[in-house]
């Protein structure tokens, strides 16, 4: 049931991402080229949701950030299980000194703030180690980066946890006993069993994500504009609270939409 | 619980350590220092004047000898001097900090004290449960900032009732300007206390002592506020704990939000600003006040649960 409306909340959203370009085609416009002679165009059948401040049709903009959100989110929530994981895995199997650095690291990081840390790590100079600063590929993998910094800890504990049960487990002292090599059992017996909690940790990184990105581009640290993302979206429609109030209510129901999408799809895979 | 405490203050102390390494190295790390930014804003300044401003300010140094330098006079209470206000860093953060203690320390009665009536209105009709439970999720998929738009858009701009943000002038009232950057801060972190109040109240309600309490004889509401609501208040106050960080990076983006001069604002100036010294001595502060209230939480619940210590 909550996986259902789950996915059936994720389902715009990632249609909308799907097909961004083909629809951005059909409708003839451009979301990132201005149109001055178009500003704050109400609602119409060439602007389904009007347009902002510089003509830009608002509906385009928002397909356009749910390829950037759901990438940074993906991507964060992919390289914070693969890191979490490996951390978890080792704590587990090594126990002792390793485990209590790692597992004392974990808990350090989960009692900080993570915003304040996360701005100032989001407004390090990453233009001056070779990336390019400004062009939105650029900017994805710097917020990525970041997030995924923070986002491991969560990951590790739970591996770490389902790790050690697993550990404990007859088949283990079993395939111990047959001869078989730590790197087999940790690969073969102890990873698939601990794929559920994983999986679950996962698809919470991926909403953790999509709301860090959104705050950090919203206080305009994560995607620059023109690059369209539903926080930077949402910092300009601060801005024109008296001249288009309907500006800031959409990018917010794309955040909602896929946050609790994915929250419910976690709950619904713990079951 | 004195072994407990010095662990924790000690676990503090390293955190503390460790974090202000890491970003001590990483703005150090990083090519371009204050001085470049001196020279950039005047044109008439020399390589060999920046040369000498680098040495008369000790930027030559190797960056670990830096860092120790700064480390050692931060613990001897000097915090330094912040670029962007020109002034010290102590007076700036001072009242900062006092303006962000009044927001959270609102919000997180607010948030509390919603979240408990909440939870206990789905814990006493599991009817309202599913509906309880729905709310709480969206609430924490909402980002906060987005309902403080809203909240501007409604209050502010269409019915004018409250100020849009900003810091109240003379003769105006403070309370005003509090409202809005309260209940957007609540509203975000509401939804954590009343997920985890209803869970836990609907256990407890669920224990046999409350079956005996009601079989003899007591009304409803005096088994949930007499019994069931002291012991749902232990996994209460470890949401407390575990969500202090959250209500502080609210607070951050709330305090950007309504404009606010709050240690959110302050961070995000000074990092927006390059003003590192600053922006570091106020994470730290930020983290430290953090982790505070995450230990005094967690005594208050070994305090209140003999079966934890």
């Amino acid at each position: 049931m909550k996986l259902f409306l789950g996915l059936l909340m994720l389902a715009p959203v990632l249609l909308g991402a799907a097909f961004a370009g083909a629809i951005e085609a059909a409708m003839g416009l451009d979301a990132f080229t201005p149109d001055l002679f178009n500003r704050f165009a109400p609602a119409s059948t060439n602007n389904l949701l009007g347009t902002d401040d510089l003509g830009r049709d608002l509906f385009l903009r928002l397909l356009h950030g749910a390829r950037v959100s759901l990438a940074v989110g993906v991507a964060t929530a992919i390289a914070a299980t693969v890191i979490g994981t490996a951390i978890g895995l080792l704590a587990a199997w090594r126990g002792g000194l390793v485990d209590a650095v790692l597992m004392r690291l974990a808990d350090g990081m989960l009692a900080l703030p993570a915003l304040p840390v996360l701005v100032v790590l989001a407004a390090a100079d990453t233009g001056r180690i070779g990336l390019p600063r400004g062009e939105a590929l650029s900017d994805i993998f710097r917020i990525v980066l970041i997030l995924a910094l923070f986002g491991w800890v969560g990951v590790a504990r739970l591996a770490r946890a389902a790790a050690l049960s697993v550990l404990a487990r007859d088949y283990v002292r079993a395939a111990r006993g047959l001869g078989a090599s730590e790197a087999r059992i940790l690969w073969r017996h102890v990873a698939p069993n601990i794929m559920g909690p994983i999986l679950v940790a996962t698809a919470l990184a991926v909403a953790g994500a999509i709301l860090a990105e959104s705050a950090l581009s919203f206080l305009g640290l994560g995607i620059a504009p023109p690059a369209a993302s539903w926080g930077n979206m949402l910092a300009n429609a601060q801005d024109l609270v008296f001249s288009a109030p309907l500006a800031a209510v959409w990018p917010g129901v794309m955040i909602l939409l896929a946050v609790a999408g994915c929250t419910l799809v976690a709950d619904g895979l713990r079951r | 619980m004195i072994r407990l405490l010095a662990t924790r203050l000690f676990q503090i102390a390293m955190t503390l350590a460790a974090l202000s390494l890491a970003m001590f190295l990483l703005i150090g790390l990083m090519p371009g220092d204050p001085i470049d930014l001196a020279i950039a804003g005047d044109p008439r300044l020399t390589a060999e004047d920046a040369a000498r401003m680098r040495a008369l300010h000790g930027l030559d140094q190797p960056l670990m000898a830096r860092y120790a330098a700064w480390a050692q006079a931060l613990l001897a209470g000097q915090f330094g001097y912040s670029r962007l206000f020109a002034q010290p860093v102590a007076q700036v953060i001072g009242p900062a900090l006092l303006s962000s203690l009044a927001l959270l320390g609102a919000a997180l009665t607010v948030a509390a004290g919603l979240g408990l009536a909440l939870g206990a209105l789905a814990a006493a009709r599991p009817r309202l449960a599913g509906l309880v439970d729905g709310i709480a999720i969206l609430g924490q998929s909402a980002p906060s900032f987005w309902a403080g738009i809203l909240l501007i858009i409604l209050f502010a701009v269409t019915l004018g009732w409250l100020p849009a943000g900003g810091v109240p002038d003379e003769g105006q009232s403070a309370w005003r300007f509090l409202v809005l950057p309260v209940v957007t801060l609540a509203l975000a972190n509401l939804a954590a206390y009343a997920r985890h109040s209803a869970a836990a109240l609907s256990a407890t309600l669920r224990e046999p002592w409350v079956t005996a309490a009601r079989a003899r004889g007591n009304g409803e509401a005096r088994v949930l506020f007499r019994h069931a609501f002291p012991n749902a208040a232990v996994p209460i106050l470890q949401v407390a704990a575990l969500d202090a960080g959250s209500l502080v990076g609210g607070a951050l983006i709330t305090e950007t939000l309504f404009a606010r001069p709050g240690m959110g604002k302050l961070i995000y100036d000074a990092v927006m600003g390059n003003d590192t010294n600053l922006a570091l001595v106020a994470l730290l502060l930020v983290a430290l006040v953090t982790m505070l209230a995450t230990l005094a939480a967690d005594i208050a619940q070994r305090a209140l649960d003999p079966r934890l210590s």
